[in-house]
């Protein structure tokens, strides 16, 4: 009696209702959390998996030694690897192509990498205007890593004590 | 000067007529687009302040010219009129949203005899004029001939129908306060400072009121005639383009109309709080106005949609037996003339 009484009086003062109300009047006036996203961007972790580079040495030798753990592991089958013998008898990749399409941004090649050689950047913002622009080659992936060597290495080196 | 006076008393009087009530028309029709357009961009600022989001802000400073944007964007869409609908009962059914929607605003005084036409009816003229717009939601739920559109407008028809009795109701009891049918003779009844407006003995009347008001522009939380997670968008699936926008205005219209209605029947239209203090004028009916227009989106931004049982259960089980009771209580009131307001 005394409960069924105390839900019609609950239910006819809007109760509920109000204290719904009162939470989102609340809210109306708390600080906006919007990143304005041209403008304004959100920090970006180290770990972070974008758009992928091969890296080199310092002396400007490039470290992949075509061991193709990369193509291995991939489980999207996005990396193409192909190899042969250069005159110096070092084993090279002839062609490392990665079909972006493909890629699920795992992360598992750079796991792989016996020589920290392919990495993801924290590159995200690229497109593609025409077909075939997909496919990264070696020597595109080459620029990249020359172009953003300084980032690349400073990313590896704040998250090494982690790893 | 002379000779534009000479050209108007030249003019036919009933040409004279139609020259002056086009124009008195259109003074009431303009703003009040402009005030729709902008009350669509103050829906998604405050929706989105209240989802700690910052809303439009892109077009213009803050997003002003965000509604001129939307505007241009729905007049240069195409309208695609889906095979095997009734193309006229299409393309008209919008227009039967529409014109009533406009209509009912005829009789709205907006200040002590500012009205565009002061009929002794005008509460039975609004609820006439608002109960027609159902036939544009069904027209076109039937004449998409589509599923979805069929049963938006059968989910949209039988709520409106439901609710509209309750509102009918609950206006009776404001005119058995208020002693006419006249929006300006109830208003000037409420006369006399905050404590003899009619949402005091009224209180239950006016909740039951809002509520059904809100239920009746099929707005949150009772908007299942367009409910996006089971229906898509009810009634006007298949409305593109300015079809579509006509009837977003008819909408937001009758917001607007219903919450000019709520200020003027239970809050004193233009009417003072304090008339010792502050003098009656037009900018209180807007204030109070404003007030209920902003309740409708706080609405939408707090309560989850209702299910469609339930708001059946609402209107006939509750809201229908509540305003009953109150017009009982209120008819004991006035026939023993109790309280200031009963006299």
């Amino acid at each position: 009696m005394f409960a069924k009484i105390h839900y019609y009086l609950k239910s006819f003062l809007f109760l509920e209702l109000l204290k719904g109300m009162s939470v989102t009047g609340r809210y109306f006036f708390r600080r906006k959390v919007t990143v304005q996203y041209p403008e304004e961007k959100t920090p970006i972790s180290p770990r972070f998996r974008g758009l992928h580079a091969l890296r080199r040495y310092a002396n400007g030798e490039e470290r992949c030694i075509a061991c193709k753990l990369c193509e291995a592991v991939c489980p999207a089958l996005a990396i193409t690897i192909e190899s042969e013998q250069r005159e110096d008898g070092t084993r090279r990749t002839t062609r490392y192509d990665i079909d972006l399409f493909k890629c699920i941004y795992c992360g598992f090649c750079e796991e792989a990498c016996p020589v920290d050689s392919i990495v993801e950047t924290n590159i995200f913002e690229y497109h593609f205007e025409n077909r075939g622009e997909n496919i990264m080659t070696k020597e595109k992936l080459l620029e990249i890593g020359d172009r953003y060597e300084a980032q690349l290495a400073a990313d590896r080196s704040a998250d090494a004590p982690y790893r | 000067m002379d000779l534009a006076n000479d050209l108007w008393n030249w003019l036919h009087e009933y040409v004279q007529f139609t020259i002056y009530s086009g124009v008195k028309a259109l003074s009431i029709l303009l703003p009040l687009f402009i005030v729709v357009a902008y009350y669509t961009y103050a829906e998604r600022k405050v929706i989105g302040y209240m989802q700690i989001r910052k809303g439009p802000n892109r077009v213009g400073p803050k997003g002003l010219f965000q509604p001129f944007a939307d505007m241009f964007k729905l007049m240069f869409k195409e309208i695609i009129i889906p095979t095997n609908s009734n193309r006229y009962l299409f393309i008209i059914a919008p227009v039967i949203t529409f014109a009533p929607a406009m209509a009912a605003w005829a009789v709205i005084p907006f200040d002590d005899g500012l009205v565009f036409s002061n009929i002794n009816a005008g509460l039975l003229y609004i609820l006439a004029m608002t109960s027609v717009g159902v036939y544009g939601v069904i027209i076109a739920g039937w004449a998409s001939n589509s599923k979805y559109a069929l049963l938006g407008a059968m989910r949209s028809a039988a709520q409106i129908v439901a609710y509209e009795i309750a509102m009918g109701f609950a206006l009776v009891g404001v005119l058995m306060v208020g002693g006419s049918l006249n929006l300006g003779d109830i208003v000037n009844k409420q006369a006399g400072g905050i404590g003899h407006w009619f949402f005091i003995p009224l209180l239950p009347l006016f909740f039951v009121y809002l509520i059904s008001g809100v239920a009746e522009t099929n707005r949150a939380p009772f908007d299942v005639a367009e409910g996006e997670s089971e229906i898509v968008a009810g009634f006007h699936v298949e409305y593109s383009g300015m079809t579509f926008a006509v009837f977003f205005l008819a909408e937001y219209a009758n917001m607007i109309l219903i919450a000019m209605l709520c200020s003027l029947m239970f809050f004193g239209g233009w009417l003072s709080p304090v008339p010792d203090l502050v003098g009656d004028g037009i900018g209180w009916l807007f204030g109070k106005t404003a007030v209920f227009m902003l309740l409708f989106l706080w609405f939408r931004a707090t309560f989850p949609r209702y299910r469609y049982d339930q708001i059946m259960r609402l209107g006939w089980k509750v809201l229908l037996p509540v305003t009953i009771l109150w017009l009982v209580v209120e008819g004991i009131a006035v026939y023993f003339k109790i309280g200031p307001w009963f006299v």
